[in-house]
């Protein structure tokens, strides 16, 4: 049968976390049918999306320069110049690329399902989130009014050539900033997504056992542990993992050695697909770097270059509000940790030049999110004056500088940092602040998580639940966060290369739920909010692997 | 192929319980929604698309014309359809879904009506129905465009065999010229969707404001616009 849902693809050489397929819908008569023109329609989609590309220039300017070559015969033409691509490596590029459409871009939806229905598929979650961003812009707002600030303004030329001499030392720089506040923080969107409800679900009396348990009050679907186990098979216990070290008679270099070969191999070969397994089971320091790049497809080229310093010529001509947002959160968060106060001036250039990048708004065809819309003045309304603000249709909020702050322990040239932050957002991140169903989405994390404590902890969830101290109420920042700022940075890198590898964020509930398992001796003991968040104050300490493996593979079930 | 939307007149739901509605306390699990063509011919139906709403299971129920005489009989064309993979929570719920004449158990030719039977065994569910229905029987096919024969293959006594002498084969060169005239055509008509991604800023718009106050806004050309216009 034909049900337009979101479905793995032929195409996907891994079964992806993120689109798990009933058996039995596949099974069905006329299915294969149906998957033909499935696939056609992915194919069209991408071959559309490709061909704006920079990629598409270049293999056509590569194709065109091809024909001087004595091997390119006229009579045999495309065959001899898709024989040539093969050689000259331009067909893995292009595969690079496909394969980066398909880990990104959902499938094409059903012809008579609206735009919106492609970004949240469950209209009381769209409804959610409409409401959500008002209360931003309000804030907002209010904020500009409070302060007499402008949204946007352009600097002064003695201003814009101050900026640029200390571009590279703008933490120097001490604004006043204490009339600014973050635009909201964790905490304030945790109590959203805890009166989220579905007006169909049966919320009232005793036939609704969930009402009962956790926090979060909607019937997504979520995975159970057999299930988890299955998307995430290489943690199992007999899998060679970096990050855990064990004591048997084998010594670890022996496993580390041989993984450090196999990766230099996967590098050399510049195949994503290849990359992206090959994290699963961690990445080698020196390599992360560039197996990252890859997995994102991040070409680095000059062009990729000039792009960037377009963006700085921006910020360095205009002065939008948000700046002064980006600066208090960077003085709040990344300069106070111990680990990441050093790249502070690294942090306002790519988060400054971020918002300036209008690139990122074709994430919003995925995100459940919309861009805010501001008008010109005097055209209040009128839809040819509406301007996207701030230019890249994100808000930061108080946190928001820890999604950067780990990146530069990878990559040194600005740009590089950039592009890799700019991708990790638009695939991963923007799904830890918006409200939608999507498995990796943060509803479907905190549910996760709860569901994971109370059936496999129940009497540590039930401690927690009656003392006051809704175990999701601690483990919430971590997981908007993606635990940047709580882990040790080692730990946090080991993390977010199952991440990439998975390339799911399921995995940060399943490790806050496993962090929760690891001191439920110590929470069992507390008898109050303030003392169970004393017992996971400082999570620097923890291994993650190790925890994950155990989690996972060494519960009793 | 093409497709025509059938008019249909949809009836509304009815659900089915045991037992007095007013008095007994738990939910029907059983919809039926009729579906009537009062407007048009029995037909061959092509496609049925909805827009789900919790309905885990579909059964559909088709009344074909047979022929004058014999009355028209129901038959089951689709049974027990999971559009809800799991009832009790939200996987599937909202979708949208297209059913083909394919998928059906019976040919779908001389429909004249159609009975939907919607099935939600889950209790948590207040209420459960398909939205946005639409019917389409097949539309006329393209013509097709055929040439005469003589067109696409010359005789062969029509060739010329006086210039053949010293030339490469006119078949390979037309065939090789034909190709090239595809490439380049492939090469006009590729269109994109995708953005080049210039920032740009416009100096002819005053400042951008959600709620700027008058006082603070600037005199000179401090004005500009944020374009997501994109060339």
């Amino acid at each position: 049968m034909k049900c337009h849902r979101p479905r793995v693809g032929p195409g996907r050489p891994f079964s992806s976390c993120w689109r798990p397929v009933p058996a039995a819908w596949r099974a069905r008569a006329g299915e294969m049918l149906q998957e033909e023109s499935d696939l056609s329609l992915l194919i069209a989609q991408i071959v559309q999306k490709l061909k704006g590309s920079n990629l598409y220039a270049q293999l056509e300017r590569q194709a065109w320069a091809s024909l001087q070559r004595p091997e390119i015969r006229l009579e045999s033409l495309k065959e001899d110049i898709k024989e040539f691509f093969k050689i000259s490596g331009w067909e893995k590029k292009l595969q690079n690329a496909v394969y980066s459409e398909l880990n990104v871009y959902p499938l094409p939806s059903h012809p008579a399902a609206p735009p919106e229905h492609l970004k949240e598929p469950l209209v009381y979650m769209r409804k959610a989130q409409g409401s959500w961003e008002k209360r931003i812009l309000k804030s907002l707002n209010s904020m500009c009014t409070e302060l007499s600030i402008p949204l946007a303004r352009k600097r002064p030329v003695g201003q814009q050539k101050e900026l640029l001499n200390k571009w590279n030392e703008m933490g120097t720089d001490e604004p006043d900033l204490s009339l600014f506040r973050p635009v909201y923080a964790p905490k304030d969107f945790l109590e959203v997504l805890i009166n989220l409800r579905n007006p169909n679900y049966e919320n009232g009396d005793s036939l609704s056992f969930r009402t009962h348990l956790g926090l979060i009050q909607v019937p997504l679907k979520v995975k159970d542990i057999p299930e988890l186990k299955e998307c995430f098979v290489e943690l199992g216990l007999n899998i060679g993992q970096l990050g855990i070290d064990d004591s048997t008679q084998v010594p670890p270099e022996f496993f580390e050695n041989e993984h450090v070969r196999i990766g230099q191999k996967v590098l050399a070969e510049q195949d994503s697909a290849a990359a992206q397994q090959y994290i699963r089971q961690g990445s080698p320091t020196a390599l992360r770097a560039e197996l990252w790049a890859l997995i994102l497809n991040i070409s680095s080229q000059p062009e990729d270059l000039l792009y960037y310093e377009q963006l700085k010529t921006n910020v360095i001509q205009h002065d939008l509000l948000v700046d002064s947002l980006i600066y208090k959160d960077v003085k709040l968060t990344a300069s106070n940790d111990d680990y990441y106060f050093v790249f502070e001036d690294y942090l306002y250039q790519v988060l400054l030049c971020f918002s300036r990048d209008t690139s990122v708004l074709g994430h919003f065809a995925y995100n459940s999110a919309s861009p805010p819309k501001s008008y010109i003045r005097g055209k209040l309304g009128l839809e040819e004056y509406a301007v996207f603000y701030p230019p890249n249709g994100v808000i930061p909020f108080h946190g928001f500088s820890m999604y950067v702050a780990p990146l530069c322990f990878l990559y040194h040239e600005p740009y590089k940092l950039y592009q890799t932050f700019r991708e990790m957002y638009v695939r991963f991140f923007f799904r830890l602040h918006s409200i939608s169903s999507h498995p990796s989405g943060i509803v479907s994390l905190c549910l996760l998580f709860e569901t994971l404590l109370q059936t496999y902890l129940p009497q540590l969830f039930y401690h927690l639940r009656e003392i006051g101290a809704q175990p999701l109420r601690i483990s919430f920042k971590w997981m908007v966060r993606a635990f940047s700022g709580y882990l040790a940075t080692d730990q946090l890198l080991l993390l977010w290369d199952r991440i990439l590898g998975y390339n799911s964020l399921e995995v940060l509930a399943v490790l806050a739920a496993a962090v929760f398992a690891f001191r439920a001796v110590n929470l069992m003991e507390v008898t109050s909010l303030a003392a169970a968040e004393a017992v996971l104050a400082d999570l620097s300490t923890l291994k993650v692997m190790p925890l994950l493996q155990i989690f996972l593979f060494a519960t009793v079930t | 192929m093409s497709r025509l939307s059938v008019p249909c007149h949809v009836k509304g739901a009815v659900a089915l319980q045991v037992g007095d509605m007013r008095t007994f306390q738990g939910r029907p699990g059983v919809v039926v929604i009729d579906v009537t063509f009062p407007s048009i011919e029995p037909f061959e139906l092509q496609e049925i698309t909805f827009k789900n709403y919790y309905t885990a299971f579909l059964t559909i129920r088709v009344r074909q014309h047979t022929s004058a005489h014999t009355p028209a009989k129901w038959m089951t064309c689709l049974r027990d359809c999971c559009l809800m993979p799991d009832p009790h929570s939200e996987d599937g719920a909202q979708e949208y879904v297209s059913l083909f004449k394919h998928q059906m158990l019976c040919d779908m030719t001389r429909v004249l009506e159609l009975r939907l039977i919607l099935r939600q065994p889950s209790p948590l569910w207040l209420s459960f129905t398909v939205e946005e229905l639409q019917i389409y029987q097949q539309g006329p096919k393209s013509p097709s465009v055929t040439f005469p024969k003589w067109l696409s293959h010359p005789m062969p006594c029509e060739q010329s065999a006086l210039l053949l002498e010293g030339l490469p084969d006119p078949s390979r060169v037309s065939s090789e010229v034909q190709q090239m005239w595809a490439l380049t055509e492939m090469i006009r008509a590729s269109h994109t969707s995708t953005r080049i991604g210039r920032f740009d800023v416009s100096y002819l718009f005053p400042l951008l404001g959600l709620h700027c106050p008058e006082q603070v806004r600037p005199h000179s050309p401090l004005c500009y616009r944020w374009m997501a216009v994109m060339t």
